[in-house]
């Protein structure tokens, strides 16, 4: 008989399935509180939206058992939580206002970003094989970056000319670019790590990169300065440019990187502030917000202040409070809805959810063997963050407010879609970081595994 | 790579760390002062189905509720709205409320802790929560005569009980009508506020409580002449200096008065003869003898640096900190950085006229609730303290009759009626129009009033100015109140 036994690590398949059957019932349970608060019954969807969103959560658990059995347990639930809550407020929200269409619009998106993570797990069963496509997802983020810009297709919404429609529908190519831009730093930085890490002056403690070396990062730099003006799109701008920096910097583990990329950022809000209106209004209503002057510009601002306020600790209960009056409270401002809604308390909440989230992202980074996939993943839990961050950020008065979603709450189809891929995406390379090495498996030796397969 | 990420993690988790501490900092510690912010609706919108209650002059609703078929459930209305509107101010479901509707906003909604028992008993009866009326002390001849004798001009009136302080009147114009920012309509509710804002003319601003403070020029010589008597070291026939010009120490300037020639005859002018024709050079020089810390004293006694709320709240009128001679001269005169509001002006007069007693000004008689009414609350008449003696009151009012008897005052006289007064015309940059100024009381029967009006455009620099422009409007409002 075989002398090794070999030791497979857990799955934890069933631990993930044990945490998605609390996720399910806590956001079934919130939607049908909404519906007991409105008027007295349970409500009539409630089953459409309870049994959708666990179907669609088990269909991409079933998923990751046959394909990618290894994964993470804790990404898929947190996922689906945040999104579950995400769709209870835009139906709460939907209750008081003229369109009401918005939650099964947001049920169907989410379909088809489970369905597109599901595909990326299907379809991509190693994430190096990204790594071939490198310069073509540089072009592909371009090209989605500069979509919105052709006219005809591209729309200017709000301001903001991020948004290309086809007929009825309208999608901001942004989001998806992150993904493709996220691909093509960590395979580009991962081949120019070395070159980019070697030093040259010395300036006090910090050793600076060779000149030579500052094409990428300035590069960068421009294109999320073309992002603000072409596209006046602050939010996205900052979240590339932050992206590439970071990147670069677990690429290079060096610090001089971030202190460059910190003054270009300094030196480009200095000159947006400065330049541009839009921005100026921005930083304006940001520090002022409450001045008689600006009080049509920053109304959503301060609306969304009041309501938060009007939360406090615990919140005035779901359908309870009017965070209606807030524009856009199911996109931009849904982090206020919650707040006047669920209080601190499910703020807090929320916040650990991307906590966890994020931690989760970075953990499989730092476990996962290959460069690529450590850059990758580092790049897409960072992203997350810096979503959250500038969103929250700029509610919250930390930082002027941008146009950026809440991942997986906001209504709308192409930032839902996107992060359930960068989801998918995680799952896949946490799987590649948790799997024992093939070589065990199929190993020498008569082991109950080559066994069962001669059994018909 | 794992090093650096680590550190990425050590960076994510203060990003983090900063977004719990905003939330926090919001939801919880700044929660009710955002919640009482004037501008937030959200409170509104609490109240919104509630009957609010009504602002009532003289039985008459200026402001009041009345149902209507939106959701909103009841429309703010303001009868007779620029009239009142610096004393009721709006109730905006986008832009908040002011003044009144503001400062009396819990009473009006019926959440004030004042009305618990009552609405306990409206819990027990099922019935719904109601709003309670606030009952002012305006008259409406009053109020009308002020704002139809400003007659659009940039100024402000108001008018006081000088036994009990009871505001009579409190116009500041140009006025606005609040109910074009009580409509439901939003959008034309914001283009209306931002016409408003836009307004060089400031229409929103009460600016007999609350506007820029203005200088009161000879109105202050009203101080300036009980300080010295108050002193005990002088009395009306008390003869001062009164030169055409005066030699201010330690500079080159001078100050002189606004005719050119001297108050009386050998440069000598009696007290009384200075305020009657409003002597600029005898007032300086008694102000430098008396010192600015006793200026600033008399004028502390008649209310400077006080925090009123009437219940709205007031801005302090101010006296230079540490002025230097010629800086005391001047504010003896009530020029250089001499700031007062309308309402300090009135208290001026209003203190005088009731034997050198100072009452606090205030705007609400009494807090009625219920279907019939019925008074649950009556605000007592408060005493801020004695401004002068009665002996300096008494002086001081035969003073202020001369300069309406026969000096720069004579146009504020009224038939039948002794009417004490004081012009001002104060100086507030070169080639500006000055600002019109006039201060009165009168008394007829058992009824008596204390006026003080600004008017602040219109005209050339010349001493009768206060005397031509603002008596009038004072004797228009003063006859009202005193009951034609």
């Amino acid at each position: 008989m075989a002398t090794v036994t070999p030791v497979y690590p857990a799955t934890r398949r069933n631990t993930e399935l044990a945490l998605l059957v609390m996720a399910v019932v806590v956001a079934t349970g919130a939607w049908a509180v909404v519906g007991l608060t409105e008027d007295g019954r349970l409500p009539p969807g409630l089953a459409l939206y309870g049994g959708g969103l666990a179907g669609l959560a088990v269909l991409l658990h079933l998923v990751l058992r046959w394909k990618a059995a290894y994964a993470d347990p804790v990404l898929l639930p947190v996922a689906t939580l945040l999104n579950g809550l995400g769709l209870v407020v835009i139906h709460r929200l939907d209750l008081s206002s003229s369109r009401t269409d918005q939650a099964p619009r947001q049920l169907l998106w989410t379909a088809i970003g489970v369905v597109a993570a599901g595909a990326v797990l299907w379809l991509l069963r190693d994430h190096r094989v990204l790594r071939r496509y490198t310069f073509t997802a540089m072009v592909a983020g371009l090209v989605l970056l500069l979509l919105p810009l052709l006219p005809g297709i591209g729309r200017t919404i709000n301001g903001a000319r991020i948004w290309i429609g086809i007929g009825p529908l309208s999608f901001q190519p942004g989001e998806l670019a992150k993904i493709v831009l996220a691909v093509f730093f960590a395979g580009y930085l991962v081949v120019h790590r070395d070159a980019l890490s070697l030093t040259g002056p010395k300036l006090l403690f910090l050793r600076l990169p060779r000149a030579r070396d500052l094409g990428p990062i300035l590069v960068a730099w421009l294109a999320s300065v073309g992002v603000l003006v072409l596209q006046r799109d602050l939010g996205t701008s900052l979240l590339f440019f932050g992206l590439f920096v970071a990147v670069l910097y677990v690429a290079t583990e060096r610090v001089s990187w971030i202190v460059l990329g910190l003054l270009l950022f300094v030196a480009g809000a200095v000159l947006a502030a400065t330049t541009f209106s839009h921005v100026q209004e921005r930083v304006a209503i940001w520090l002022h917000p409450f001045a008689p002057d600006n009080a049509d510009q920053s109304y959503q601002l301060v609306q969304g202040l009041y309501g938060m306020a009007n939360g406090g600790l615990l919140g005035t209960g779901l359908d309870r409070g009017r965070p209606d009056i807030v524009p856009f409270a199911n996109s931009d401002f849904i982090y206020s809805s919650i707040g006047e809604e669920l209080g601190l308390v499910g703020l807090f909440a929320v916040l650990l959810l991307y906590g966890v989230l994020v931690e989760r992202g970075l953990r499989t980074a730092i476990a996962v063997r290959d460069g690529f996939g450590k850059l990758l993943a580092a790049g897409l839990a960072f992203s997350v963050t810096l979503q959250v961050f500038v969103v929250v950020g700029g509610v919250t008065r930390i930082i002027p407010l941008t146009g950026l979603t809440m991942p997986f709450l906001a209504a709308g189809g192409s930032s839902l879609v996107s992060n359930w891929i960068v989801v998918g995406l995680l799952l896949r390379i946490s799987d590649l970081a948790r799997r024992p090495a093939p070589e065990v498996r199929n190993g020498p030796g008569d082991t109950g595994v080559t066994q069962a397969v001669r059994i018909p | 790579m794992n090093r650096p990420l680590r550190r990425l993690s050590a960076v994510v988790a203060v990003l983090f760390v900063a977004l719990f501490a905003s939330t926090t900092w919001i939801q919880y510690f700044q929660a009710d002062s955002l919640n009482a912010r004037p501008g937030n609706s959200r409170q509104l919108y609490a109240e919104l189905g509630r009957d609010r209650g009504s602002l009532i002059v003289a039985g008459q609703a200026v402001a009041s509720s009345s149902p209507v078929d939106d959701p909103y459930a009841f429309q703010r209305q303001y009868a007779a709205g620029p009239v009142y509107a610096p004393v009721t101010g709006y109730y905006s479901i986008r832009y908040g409320t002011s003044m009144l509707e503001r400062s009396e906003n819990d009473v009006l909604a019926g959440t004030s802790d004042r009305l618990f028992y009552r609405q306990l008993s409206d819990l027990l009866t099922g019935e719904k929560p109601r709003g309670a009326s606030v009952d002012l002390t305006l008259d409406p001849a009053a109020q009308q005569a002020a704002y139809d004798a400003l007659d659009g001009r940039k100024g402000a009136v108001v008018a006081l009980d000088p036994a009990t302080g009871d505001v009579l009147a409190m116009v500041s114009s140009p006025s606005y009508d609040p109910n074009a920012l009580a409509s439901h309509d939003t959008k034309a509710v914001q283009q209306q506020w931002n016409a408003l804002l836009a307004d060089d003319d400031d229409p929103l601003t009460n600016r007999a409580i609350a506007g820029d403070l203005y200088p009161p020029g000879s109105t202050f010589k009203l101080v300036t002449a009980a300080a010295a008597l108050e002193t005990g070291n002088y009395e009306e026939s008390t003869l001062l200096d009164g030169p055409a010009e005066l030699d201010l120490p330690q500079t080159s300037a001078t100050l002189g008065n606004d005719e050119g020639t001297a108050c009386g005859p050998n440069d000598q002018v009696s007290l009384i003869d200075a305020l009657r024709i409003s002597c600029n050079t005898a007032f300086a020089s008694l102000g430098m003898k008396l010192g600015a810390d006793a200026l600033r004293s008399q004028a502390e006694k008649f209310g400077f640096g006080q925090d009123l709320s009437v219940p709205m709240r007031v801005t302090p009128s101010t006296f230079p900190a540490d002025p230097n001679e010629p800086q005391t001269a001047q504010s003896a005169i009530g020029q250089f950085d001499v700031r007062v509001t309308p309402l300090q002006v009135a208290m001026f007069s209003a203190a005088i006229a009731n034997g050198g007693v100072l009452m606090k000004p205030n705007l609400v008689r009494d807090v009625r609730a219920g279907d019939d009414l019925s008074v649950i609350e009556t605000p007592a008449p408060q005493e801020i303290g004695r401004a002068v003696s009665a002996s300096t009151a008494s002086t001081l009012t035969d003073m202020m009759k001369a300069v309406v008897a026969r000096g720069t005052g004579t146009r504020a006289q009224i038939d039948g009626v002794e009417v004490a007064g004081k012009t001002g015309t104060a100086q507030h940059g070169a080639g500006l129009p000055p600002y019109a100024w006039f201060t009165s009381f009168a008394t007829k029967g058992d009824r008596a009033v204390a006026v003080a009006v600004v008017i602040e455009d219109g005209g050339t620099v010349d001493s009768a100015y206060g005397g031509r422009l603002a008596a009038p409007v004072a004797k228009q409002v003063m006859e009202a109140a005193l009951g034609g």
